[in-house]
């Protein structure tokens, strides 16, 4: 039961980070179909930026929480610069062109940033300044620590504020109408090109806060971290149902969990000497070793897949969305 | 100048053609290894993404079912020779028997991917497969525990070269005077391998199959009412792409003599697309330009990189792997921007892009 409780909560931490991201994508295809590939390299980027400003400022004797504040407040406007320039070099051209066309460009931009990106940072895994003195608290048999509470609490809050922006706001409007048909949209009178600009930005600065929170968790950073938590985010907000802004955030945390969940069990599950019919036949290796576990919890990564081709097999338009999967 | 290229009026032309580009083909690795023993073997590989991309093609170009994982076959592919050919299992079977059974492995491996996705489209469907290719990749790195079938990370080397009784590709030799080596060998096979399937895709084009998967493509609900099969012909293009890619793996490995999970990452998966798309969807000489131009470019940009650098800043500035990386996505982005359906589009694909876009 601890470990339960553990996993789902350590999976909660990393599952909202997912979901921060995953609105990243599920934005931007909401509002123009468009699988933007970069997206995690935007994350990687903003995760470097912030450890940039960290690592000058951890000597100068400020406070640990101001000098992450900082670096969240250097990385944000780097990363909506990133995601600006990207939609209006690579993908605002192609709107018209055949679909995989900006795919294969959202593919280029990506290994364009983390190409520059090792340049900058060198191919090295940089580890994360730990200014944060971790504390932990143990809550009903689980522990968890400050840095998670306060990521979770970001998390929130981020959300809460997104879904502010988009369901009460004229600008949200005008990027839901985008959403819906851009043509009628553009003939009512919302300039559509700067709702797709202001989309490609909230994402970005959304996905730059996200690469500090994952930095700041792991403790570590490299110039390929964008692309594992880019696929895992994009897998969360087709779970989620893509395009739809709740199902992201829902997708994103049911995939955390379930990840964790299952890192945490597989190897439990898949140890072939807990049945006893099994168990007799391996007999040799079980009195041996006393477990002969099939999958351990270096499949952890397969699950965010499998969960995922579960899903879209099963029910295509994901947890939430009212699409159906054969948009093509 | 126009009348000279017009193949039509000059059925000589198309002759001349053929046997000037097959006696090219005959001397290039003669040419090649004066420059340097690499380049053959740099041409080898460009050889095997030319049949990866011809494969893909059938999924992607003639099919129109976007595949994100298609570097899982090749992985595949490459496997099951390896398994089946090294000191692994301590199996020795001959290429002729293993390569087949790549190819069924493969096309069993692309029907079990298909089987479930039947009902996606688009974006969705990529993506599942891109899950996919990552699934066979976690699996072959993860599979060395509790039972030893792939060697983890560390991958299987030793694997046998192909052989027929005493004449190996992998050694030099000498015949009617001229002096073959290794590489050398293996270049006329691929060549050999690369003309067949060049032949396969070009008759399966305007073949039934071929045309009914480009009504597939185009609108299946039309295709369906059309009387076409979609599920069978689908599941056909599944499997008949991911054999090409086992084949292709096969030989990878025989060829490489040593294999690990780090060659079937996701960027090779999106690098054969890449190949596919920006020659030119569903036209089959763009996707041979696209395999050969992505495979030889960043070969050339390697060797005309560092010296460049040393001559002009008299030092390495910045490492030729990321400066060549750097042109790659830029290369990317640019051939996207001017020709969005590719270098060579297919007649279809000119077509489409002639109308407006439907939202």
């Amino acid at each position: 039961m601890d470990i339960f409780l553990q996993q789902v909560v350590n999976g909660l931490t990393l599952g909202s980070v997912y979901a921060v991201v995953a609105l990243g994508y599920t934005m931007v295809y909401g509002i123009i179909q468009l699988i933007n590939f970069a997206h995690g390299e935007v994350v990687m980027i903003g995760a470097m930026v912030a450890f940039s400003v960290i690592t000058s400022l951890a000597a100068a004797g400020m406070p640990p929480l101001v000098v992450v504040m900082l670096g969240v407040s250097c990385a944000v406007p780097v990363c909506m610069a990133v995601g600006y320039a990207m939609e209006r070099l690579a993908y605002r051209p192609l709107r018209r062109a055949p679909r995989l066309a900006p795919l294969i460009t959202a593919i280029g931009v990506s290994i364009i940033l983390q190409h520059l990106a090792l340049l900058v940072w060198t191919r090295n895994v940089i580890a994360f300044p730990q200014i944060i003195t971790i504390q932990t608290y143990t809550v009903a048999g689980a522990t968890i620590t400050n840095v998670q509470v306060a990521i979770l609490a970001l998390c929130v809050l981020i959300m809460a504020g997104l879904a502010f922006l988009v369901y009460r706001t004229r600008l949200g409007t005008a990027m839901r109408a985008t959403a819906q048909n851009p043509q009628v949209a553009g003939l009512m009178g919302v300039d559509v090109n700067r709702v797709i600009a202001a989309t490609f930005i909230i994402g970005a600065g959304l996905g730059a806060v996200a690469g500090v929170m994952v930095g700041t968790y792991y403790g570590v950073a490299q110039y390929t971290m964008g692309s594992v938590l880019g696929l895992k985010a994009f897998s969360a907000a087709v779970l989620g149902g893509i395009g739809n802004i709740p199902g992201a955030m829902l997708g994103g945390v049911v995939l955390g969990v379930v990840e964790a969940l299952g890192a945490g069990y597989i190897g439990d599950l898949t140890d072939l000497c807990r049945y006893g019919w099994l168990a007799s036949l391996l007999g040799e290796r079980c009195a041996r070793d006393g477990h002969f576990i099939l999958f351990g919890s270096n499949y952890q990564d397969v699950f965010a897949f499998v969960v995922l081709i579960l899903v879209l097999v099963l029910r295509p338009s994901g947890l939430l969305g009212e699409r159906v999967g054969d948009r093509a | 100048m126009k009348a000279l290229f017009d193949t039509r009026d000059n059925p000589k032309l198309v002759k001349a053609g053929v046997v000037l580009v097959a006696l090219a083909l005959l001397v290039l690795p003669f040419a090649l290894a004066q420059v340097g023993t690499s380049w053959v073997r740099i041409t080898n590989y460009a050889i095997l993404y030319v049949l990866l991309a011809l494969g893909l093609n059938i999924v992607v170009g003639f099919a129109g079912l976007l595949d994100l994982g298609y570097i899982a076959f090749y992985a595949v592919g490459a496997y099951t020779y390896a398994l089946l050919a090294s000191p692994q299992f301590g199996l020795h079977l001959p290429f002729w028997v293993i390569l087949p059974i790549g190819a069924l492995v493969a096309a069993f491996f692309g029907v079990l991917l298909g089987a479930p996705t039947l009902k996606l489209r688009g974006d969705y469907l990529a993506i599942v497969t891109l899950g996919f290719g990552e699934i066979v990749r976690i699996f072959l790195n993860n599979l060395s525990r509790p039972v030893n079938v792939t060697n983890g990370p560390q991958g299987i080397a030793g694997i046998d070269p192909f052989s027929f009784g005493s004449f190996s590709f992998s050694k030099p030799e000498t015949l009617l005077g001229i002096a073959f080596s290794g590489p050398i060998k293996y270049y006329y096979l691929l060549l050999a391998v690369m003309i067949a399937i060049l032949l396969v895709n070009v008759r399966l084009q305007d073949s039934r199959i071929g045309r009914a998967w480009e009504a597939v493509r185009e609108d299946e609900i039309a295709a369906r009412a059309m009387g076409i099969d979609t599920t069978r012909m689908k599941l056909l293009a599944f499997a008949m792409g991911a054999s090409f890619g086992g084949v292709a793996g096969g030989m990878f490995s025989a060829i490489q003599a040593f294999i690990s999970p780090e060659s079937f990452v996701l960027v090779e998966s999106i690098m054969v697309v890449a190949m596919v798309v920006l020659g030119g969807m569903g036209n089959i000489w763009g996707v041979v330009l696209g395999a050969l131009l992505l495979s030889f470019v960043p070969e050339i940009l390697r060797w005309t990189v560092q010296p460049l650098q040393e001559a002009l800043f008299g030092r390495m500035l910045v490492d030729p792997e990321v400066i060549r990386m750097l042109i790659f996505g830029l290369a990317l982005v640019l051939i996207m921007l001017y020709r969005p359906a590719g270098l060579l589009p297919s007649a279809v694909r000119k077509r489409e892009l002639a109308d407006e876009r439907p939202a």
